[in-house]
């Protein structure tokens, strides 16, 4: 469960002339983002081409080309389609306030504007639904195991939803986290989140009573206390906890958190994962410049 | 035939004419003779202008000095997909103006695409003593204050129907400005209201209002309040839940179950955000019942889907994401004897791939079982001309089809060809197709096929087709009743446009966008075509500082008898008959 997958189907970029990746450098990949380029990189499963703001600075991976395409073949399903190459006719969006647009921005979708043909109205429905069946969602007031009620479907996505202060509805989503060499696990509602930091800064609250991640945080080499300096970058971000935050996602493969913008991450994962960087193989970033503090280079 | 006419008294043949409700056929009427022309105008009570600058409002009222019920469309289709500027137009104030002058007993207003704001709203909601009908259909420029005016105000509202139109949310609280004596509602529709309204202030209204009939709350509106309001309203005929999810709980789903089995006359559902699976049962009492169903919000599964619509033997319009599958619809063409309409929406239009089982197929099935299939809208990533062409065979009773393959461009994915063929079937075999929206790869074969046997065609979008200018001379010289055309995307140019100037007189409305239009050949039909606005669409500054030949970005010709309008904003440029440039 906890080994990376391998990439069994080659990965297609039509115009990415990088496409032959060997699998190690694709595994490499994995813990790598940057914001040109997009090409054949498995981080990029599920979001489209495009280019788009990331969240962190994860480091540059010498990509060659800068395909705007990211055709990905999904490890389930073995068509060769490389059908979204068609983005040479991508124009670019003039800045339109419209909704619909900035979701398919933030998807990193073909730039096309307004195709295909949906409403906006229908676009925004679309975006903030609750999440899939297929992913697993816990409501903390329901409890499945316990629900007798014959009326329940099979893996039914128990989302509910709740208002928050404006009236506006989103749904919660809450996900399981496991670190390792704790046993008992944690849930977090990742909607209540926008941005890495602050999910990051929520996790090492839940699991900082544990000896063992304080253990790690000081072989790591960084000295001050996390719980008290909330500013600086996140350890389980960055890596230099020893421990590295991985996800799984839809397709069941098991992911580098950070890589992709926010909302990507939100349409993808399952569950949590906060791993030893020791076995974290190919999945912590090669770290090539510092942002302030020391680093550890697992790999 | 004059003297005909002239034994009659005019209150007889007004009478007569009271009959007469058809758009067209009273505009025949009118033409008679003056006599008739004129107690036809002085009878008229309802207006439709499909462009609200193709006229402008004092000409409706010097014509129909009596009017009660006037629909505008403003904008054009395409700025549903955001390709028209913010500002462009459209807006319905003067209008709102002219009328609360001129028909201070107007009861109906429908607009579509239009700005509305909230000084409008409370304009009509004390100008028109007896307005009754409010129904703002995409659009935009209002808030929850200008509601509110409405709620306050009309005191014989029966309709106020928002449907999808973009509401600044300010408060929940509108609703409570419907007063307690206030019971004439009888249709609702919240939709598209992202806060939430006032629960106590709605279940109230609900409850005071008996020939309430239709009710679209909004996703605010929990599951577990469902229950209450369907008791207080049993008679509703069209229902929009709010958000279909709750923890399960037995109790809960009983009432809820309950609540639905009263509701005896319930014949439309829609709604069904976030929808929770185990609850859907709790309507499969009234699902033989149903005639429209709309869950194209309802991210369920195609098991689920199932399982409802296969019991829905009686529906006729369903709205549904391709969550339901190629296997859905085999199961909606065996159950659902009586459709006439299919939309099926993507759940992940910018996915590069597929994420569902959903392809031509299904559409072919519904084709094969569903005989009285006439309007199609359906979203797939392949197609074929063979599906093309059972389909065709299969229905050709079919009015509206709508095909959208999410790749521009995409060839048919067995054979590799164009997909000229499949939609030559659509049109040569489906004799009475109104309208048509093309999809795929395309080269001008399609629109030769369009314009030899499209003959009743009125509205004809095109996207990311075509090889030259001869494709649109053919639809433009062939389709005899073509109204509206809209093109973005494909390789057209001057040539046909110019060689079809006429024909542009005789549609409402002419969109082309990203095509090879020239700023030179649009001021060229400005000028000799002075009953048509000719706008350029540009917001790279004034064409006139490019080349000539250069491509325009977006073009919108319309007929007009109002001539240039006064409201254009700075990246709009039209051309007069006296052939200066005019800017806004």
């Amino acid at each position: 469960m906890s080994t990376v997958s391998k990439e069994d189907n080659p990965v297609l970029s039509s115009e990415d002339s990088s496409s032959c990746l060997d699998e190690s450098e694709l595994e490499l990949g994995l813990g790598l983002s940057l914001g040109v380029g997009v090409g054949a990189c498995k981080a990029q499963q599920g979001p489209r081409g495009g280019q788009y703001a990331r969240i962190l600075t994860a480091k540059d991976f010498p990509y060659v080309g800068s395909s705007t395409s990211a055709s990905v073949s999904s490890s389930s399903s073995s068509s060769s389609s490389s059908s979204s190459s068609s983005l040479s006719r991508a124009n670019v969006t003039a800045g339109t306030k419209r909704s619909a647009d900035s979701v398919a921005a933030a998807n990193g979708a073909s730039q096309v504007v307004g195709w295909p043909p949906i409403r906006a109205y229908r676009m925004n429905s679309l975006v903030n639904q609750a999440k899939l069946p297929a992913t697993e969602v816990f409501n903390s007031l329901i409890v499945k195991s316990r629900n007798s009620n014959p009326a329940v479907g099979k893996g039914t996505s128990n989302a509910c939803v709740n208002a928050n202060e404006k009236g506006q509805l989103r749904s919660s989503l809450f996900v399981k986290v496991n670190m390792d060499g704790i046993p008992i696990g944690r849930k977090v509602d990742l909607s209540s989140h926008r941005c890495y930091e602050t999910l990051a800064q929520k996790l090492e609250d839940m699991f900082a009573t544990s000896s063992t991640i304080m253990n790690s945080i000081r072989s790591g080499g960084e000295e001050h206390d996390m719980m008290v300096d909330a500013i600086t970058p996140s350890k389980l971000l960055d890596g230099s906890s020893g421990f590295v935050l991985t996800y799984e996602d839809k397709e069941g493969d098991w992911m580098l958190v950070g890589d992709v913008p926010w909302g990507m991450f939100i349409n993808s994962v399952r569950r949590l994962r906060i791993m030893r960087a020791s076995e974290a193989n190919g999945l912590a970033p090669r770290l090539e410049e510092s942002n302030g503090g020391q680093r550890n280079k697992p790999i | 035939m004059q003297r005909m006419a002239c034994s009659f008294p005019d209150e007889v043949l007004e009478h007569v004419f009271s009959f007469v409700q058809c758009d067209n056929d009273r505009n025949a009427i009118s033409t008679v003779c003056k006599s008739w022309y004129k107690i036809e105008r002085w009878s008229r009570r309802r207006v439709f202008v499909g462009n609200c600058y193709a006229i402008s409002p004092d000409m409706v009222i010097r014509r129909f000095p009596d009017v009660r019920s006037i629909e505008l469309k403003g904008k054009p289709h395409f700025a549903d997909f955001n390709l028209v500027p913010d500002g462009w137009g459209g807006y319905v104030a003067p209008w709102i103006s002219a009328m609360a002058a001129a028909y201070p007993w107007l009861e109906e207003i429908r607009l579509k695409r239009m700005v509305i704001t909230d000084e409008n709203l409370e304009l009509i909601s004390k100008s028109f003593k007896n307005f009754k009908v409010l129904v703002l259909s995409s659009c935009e420029g209002f808030s929850t204050d200008g509601l509110a005016a409405i709620a306050a105000n009309c005191r014989n509202l029966r309709e106020l129907d928002l449907r999808e139109s973009e509401v600044e949310d300010l408060s929940g609280h509108w609703l409570k400005h419907f007063p307690d004596d206030y019971t004439s509602l009888v249709s609702l529709n919240i939709a598209c209201l992202g806060c939430e309204v006032s629960f106590s202030a709605l279940e109230r209204l609900v409850g005071r209002c008996p020939n309430l009939r239709t009710l679209r709350l909004n996703r605010a509106v929990p599951l577990d309040k469902l229950a209450n309001l369907l008791r207080r309203a049993p008679q509703l005929v069209e229902l929009g839940t709010g958000a279909y999810s709750s923890e399960l709980r037995p109790d809960v789903f009983s009432n809820l179950s309950g609540a639905f089995s009263g509701c005896k006359e319930l014949k439309s559902l829609s709604g069904f955000w976030d929808v929770v699976p185990g609850y859907l049962p709790a309507v499969y009492p009234i699902c033989c019942r149903l005639t429209t169903l709309n869950l194209s919000y309802a991210t369920i599964q195609s098991p689920d889907l199932i399982k409802l619509v296969g019991q829905c033997q009686n529906l006729q319009r369903l709205w549904v994401l391709d969550y339901i599958e190629d296997a859905g619809l085999d199961a909606v063409a065996a159950s659902c004897k009586d459709l006439r309409e299919l939309r099926v929406f993507p759940s992940d239009p910018y996915g590069p791939e597929p994420n569902v089982p959903l392809t031509e197929q299904g559409l072919v099935s519904i084709s094969e079982g569903c005989s009285k299939l006439q309007s199609v809208l359906y979203f797939c990533r392949q197609m074929s001309n063979a599906a093309l062409m059972t389909i065709a065979r299969n229905r050709p009773n079919m009015t509206r089809f709508r095909l959208c393959i999410i790749e521009p461009g995409t060839p048919d994915y067995l054979t590799l060809q164009p997909l000229d063929v499949g939609f030559g079937a659509i049109v040569e075999h489906c004799k009475d197709l109104q309208r048509l929206s093309l999809s795929g790869l395309l080269t001008d074969l399609v629109f030769e096929y369009i314009g030899t046997y499209a003959k009743k065609l009125e509205m004809l979008s095109v996207a990311f087709a075509g090889e030259s200018d001869l494709g649109l001379h053919h639809v433009l010289s062939g389709c005899e009743k073509l109204r509206k055309l809209e093109i973005r995307d494909c390789p057209f140019g001057d040539k046909a446009l110019l060689a079809n100037a006429a024909k542009l007189e005789t549609m409402r409305s002419l969109w082309m966008s990203s095509c090879s239009v020239t700023f030179g050949a649009c001021k060229l039909l400005g000028q000799k075509m002075p009953r048509l606005n000719v706008e350029v669409i540009d917001e790279r500054g004034t064409p006139d500082s490019r080349p000539e030949s250069c491509p325009i970005d977006k073009l919108y010709i319309y007929r007009t008898v109002a001539g240039s309008r006064f409201d254009m904003p700075g990246f709009v440029w039209t051309i007069d008959e006296d052939s200066a440039m005019r800017l806004s």
